[in-house]
């Protein structure tokens, strides 16, 4: 899950490759002159020239190595994010890096408190002064520990030049801040509950073949996909306009053309489709072959129906399609009847799958090519609507209105409660919705 | 060198042997009892020969060559149409409702939410007993929501009208695992649910009994996705994991078919390329990747040099030519499936992207983020 820091760290170090990396100079602070440092400007343009990316991507990215702490201001040093200016930068020492000290120690955090307090009175803003107060409480026993540590380091690095020290009190505060942020600032490092990870193992890999079936699917289906061609009339989501779904809903009396030319596409598109189901059944029924349809939707709520139901139902498909004399008898090959007929004796979910799949591709095989070719379909796509592209309103800033539509529990509940005759318990109309 | 090549190709027959492998089917459909020997014999001649073609060509192109002479992609103007606000923690999980315009949300401080994503209005809420819901899916039927997640549990709440009536009442404990509940799918009807966990299993139950009617085992490491592949005999399905692994299963024998090793990290998402002969992936390798089920391998890698963060969910357009990806970077990056290259890349969210579904009849997305709120866009 920390796999980021691997790729994170691919960038850090490209750009401090010594010939195509980053140009790093020194910068001014106040009196002091920090060297190998670099501009907010610097980092964006170098990573827009290395990736061939917009200005936008550029700082998104260059904030993170800012959050993640792989890069840390000079100015401001509380304030973790990339400024595109002249704003200068330093690369943190690995030694920092979240993927080498991590988690970090609650006796180094002690230590650094400890050093900020000493080093001048009052330097510790509010929620440090509290961490340092519960860590004093929880850390006791090793507090004078602390103390000559933190005495210690302040000791050493007052040996240090003045640039030194400070890109390395930088440095270190930098590392403190996404260890522990301060509240109201986003952790970076939460990532969500724990997953057990296994160790790292690669598999070499092999380009396939048969590809040119994506090529062909992807051509096929390009004037359906809305996001890619848009819709006719239009789509709902920009114009608020839902005449679309009206018009390729399950009940309409006349679907677009699309919609038929689609049931072309596959078989599995025709059997999808509600109202293509419904014509093949039509047309199966002019055939005398539609208790094949029958037969498959039954097969179906076998499959997909409560466990509770299974034998109830294996029994009604038996009577109605399989059993001799059978008033919708479907006919299937001798082998996979015995085999069927046999199994119905100890009914389970799958018993019916090798004479539904028969039946299935007998349709798809034999049926489906002939109901393509028929006057029916051929008809229907020729009186298919091509919808007319909604016109843009002649105030084009004032919304539609979005209308509700009846949910889908209220349409079952409805038929549910004809059924039974009993007054409905839900009052909720079609043209309001229900807040909460 | 000899072994070496007795080995790979014993390893490539023994594959044959496998009931995926599309010429073996062929062979095992074409025997008939019947059959005279020399007509089996001549057959089996004509299959080896086959076979060494088809290992010849196991090496041929990747599918962004084979897509070259396809016209490449447009400009494209996605903004985000709709922002569902409401949830007061997290998004973790979104699933559309067959009306292409409902959808379902659950988020980390227990709240599952269903809104009518067109108004914008929320329509109904449950409050899960468990923070951290990671799961939660549309019955096929639109009247009911299945979640889950810290809990270790699948809940089934029948969606009632009824303002005065408490959901919560209602509900129906049906996946038990023995760690969390790390997604979720009703299978072609409101009856079965379809389970993966941190417990490392994926399972299948009945809703109406709670009943477990198959478990899959096989992943080394808490499964974090799955999803059913849109097949004609609908059998199968695909789930990813922490052990890197994406592994594709029989339902019915509750047998591993087939498995794929290339990601370099978890695979947080899997989705089937809409004609169910691949399957798309998003890991925490910052890597999308396709794979082929006819041809067994990775296909298509969907990368960047400067896409550092992982990708947390990924989704096909409807003609499979765009691949959506949200990643834990903020961003969604939008890839032309053929060619392997990014198409566009949309900014907005202010946190993590966790999740991101095409709507029914591909006329928009909504992707949701641990900025609390749920997006939108055409």
């Amino acid at each position: 899950m920390s796999f980021y820091k691997i790729t994170m760290e691919r960038v850090i170090v490209s750009m401090q490759d010594p010939d195509m990396g980053m140009k790093m100079r020194n910068q001014r602070l106040l009196i002091t002159v920090i060297p190998h440092a670099m501009t907010g400007r610097d980092i964006v343009d170098w990573l827009i020239q290395k990736y061939t990316i917009t200005e936008e991507e550029a700082l998104h990215i260059g904030n993170f190595l800012v959050k993640y702490g792989y890069i840390y201001p000079l100015k401001e040093p509380r304030n973790l994010c990339l400024k595109q200016d002249e704003t200068p930068y330093r690369f943190q020492t690995p030694y920092y890096w979240t993927s080498t000290r991590w988690p970090a120690s609650e006796l180094d955090y002690a230590i650094y408190l400890a050093k900020k307090n000493i080093r001048k009175q009052g330097e510790l803003i509010e929620y440090e002064k509290e961490c340092y107060n519960a860590l004093h409480k929880r850390i006791n026993h090793t507090w004078d520990f602390v103390v000559m540590q933190a005495r210690e380091q302040l000791r050493a690095s007052k040996q240090r030049r003045k640039a030194d020290r400070i890109v390395l009190e930088c440095q270190e505060q930098a590392y403190w801040l996404i260890n522990r942020p301060p509240p109201g600032v986003m952790d970076i490092l939460e990532q969500g509950p724990d997953r057990r990870n296994v160790a790292n193992t690669r598999v070499q890999l092999v380009s396939g073949q048969m590809l040119a079936i994506f090529v062909k699917y992807c051509e096929q289906y390009q004037d359906h996909d809305p996001i890619m061609q848009g819709c006719l009339p239009s789509n709902p989501w920009i114009t608020d306009d839902i005449m679309y779904w009206n018009m390729n809903s399950e009940t309409v009396t006349m679907p677009t053309k699309l919609r038929v030319e689609r049931w072309s596409f596959s078989f599995m598109e025709l059997l999808n489709d509600p109202l293509g189901r419904k014509e093949l059944l039509t047309y199966l029924e002019k055939e005398f072959s539609a208790e094949n349809l029958c037969f498959w939707q039954a097969c179906e709520e076998v499959r997909h129906g409560e466990a509770s139901k299974i034998a109830a139902k294996v029994d009604e498909v038996y009577k109605q399609f399989l059993a001799p004399g059978a008033s919708r008898w479907v006919n299937i090959d001798s082998k996979t009847m015995e085999k069927t007929l046999e199994g119905i004796k100890h009914p389970h979910r799958f018993v019916l799958d090798d004479a539904q799949m028969h039946i299935y591709f007998l349709m798809k095989k034999d049926s489906y090519p002939r109901y393509l070719k028929s006057e029916l379909y051929k008809n229907l796509l020729a009186k298919a609507i091509v919808p007319q592209e909604t016109k843009k309103s002649v105030f084009p800033f004032m919304r539609r209105q979005r209308h509700s539509s009846p949910s889908p529990a209220l349409v079952t509940q409805t038929a549910e409660d004809n059924g039974k005759a009993k007054p409905s318990a839900a009052k909720a109309n079609a043209g309001t919705a229900s807040q909460i | 060198n000899f072994c070496v090549i007795f080995i790979t190709f014993e390893g490539f027959l023994s594959r044959a042997g496998e009931a995926n492998f599309p010429l073996a089917k062929m062979a095992a459909q074409e025997v008939q009892p019947s059959e005279t020997i020399a007509k089996l014999k001549s057959e089996s001649e004509a299959l080896k020969t086959k076979l060494e073609e088809e290992r010849a060509k196991l090496h041929d192109v990747e599918l962004h060559q084979v897509a070259e002479k396809v016209d490449p992609l447009g400009q494209f103007v996605m903004k985000t149409r709709r922002t569902l606000k409401g949830h007061g923690n997290k998004v973790l999980c979104m699933d559309w409702c067959k009306d292409k315009r409902r959808i379902v949300s659950s988020s980390q401080d227990g709240k599952v939410i269903v809104w009518d994503a067109f108004t914008t209005n929320k329509e109904h809420a449950v409050t899960m007993p468990c923070t951290w819901v990671m799961a939660c899916a549309y019955a096929p039927s639109g009247c009911a929501v299945a979640c889950g997640g810290l809990d270790n549990k699948c809940s089934v709440y029948p969606l009632s009208l009824d303002k005065n009536e408490n959901l919560a009442a209602k509900k129906k404990s049906v996946a038990m695992h023995t760690n969390y509940l790390s997604a979720c799918s009703f299978t072609n009807s409101d009856m079965q649910i379809l389970t993966s966990s941190g417990d490392g299993t994926c399972a299948l139950w009945d809703v109406e009994s709670g009943q477990l009617l198959q478990s899959f085992h096989g992943h080394a490491a808490d499964v974090l996705c799955l999803d059913l592949a849109p097949s004609e005999t609908g059998n199968t399905f695909v789930s990813g994991g922490c052990d890197k692994k994406a592994n594709v299963w029989d339902m019915r024998s509750g047998q591993c078919i087939q498995s794929f090793e290339t990601h370099e990290s978890d695979i947080n998402s899997v989705r089937y390329y809409p004609s169910g002969d691949a399957f798309a992936s998003g890991s925490d390798d910052a890597t999308c990747r396709l794979y082929d089920l006819r041809a067994d391998r990775e296909v298509a890698i969907y990368s960047k040099e400067s896409i550092i963060f992982g990708a947390s969910s990924v989704d096909f357009s409807l003609s499979g030519r765009l691949l959506f990806g949200g990643y834990n970077d903020y961003t969604i990056n939008v890839w032309d499936v053929l060619k392997g290259t990014r198409v566009s890349i949309l900014f907005g969210h202010e946190n993590r992207v966790s999740t991101l579904r095409v709507s029914p009849d591909g006329t928009a997305f909504c992707s949701g983020s641990w900025d609390h709120t749920l997006r939108v866009r055409e």
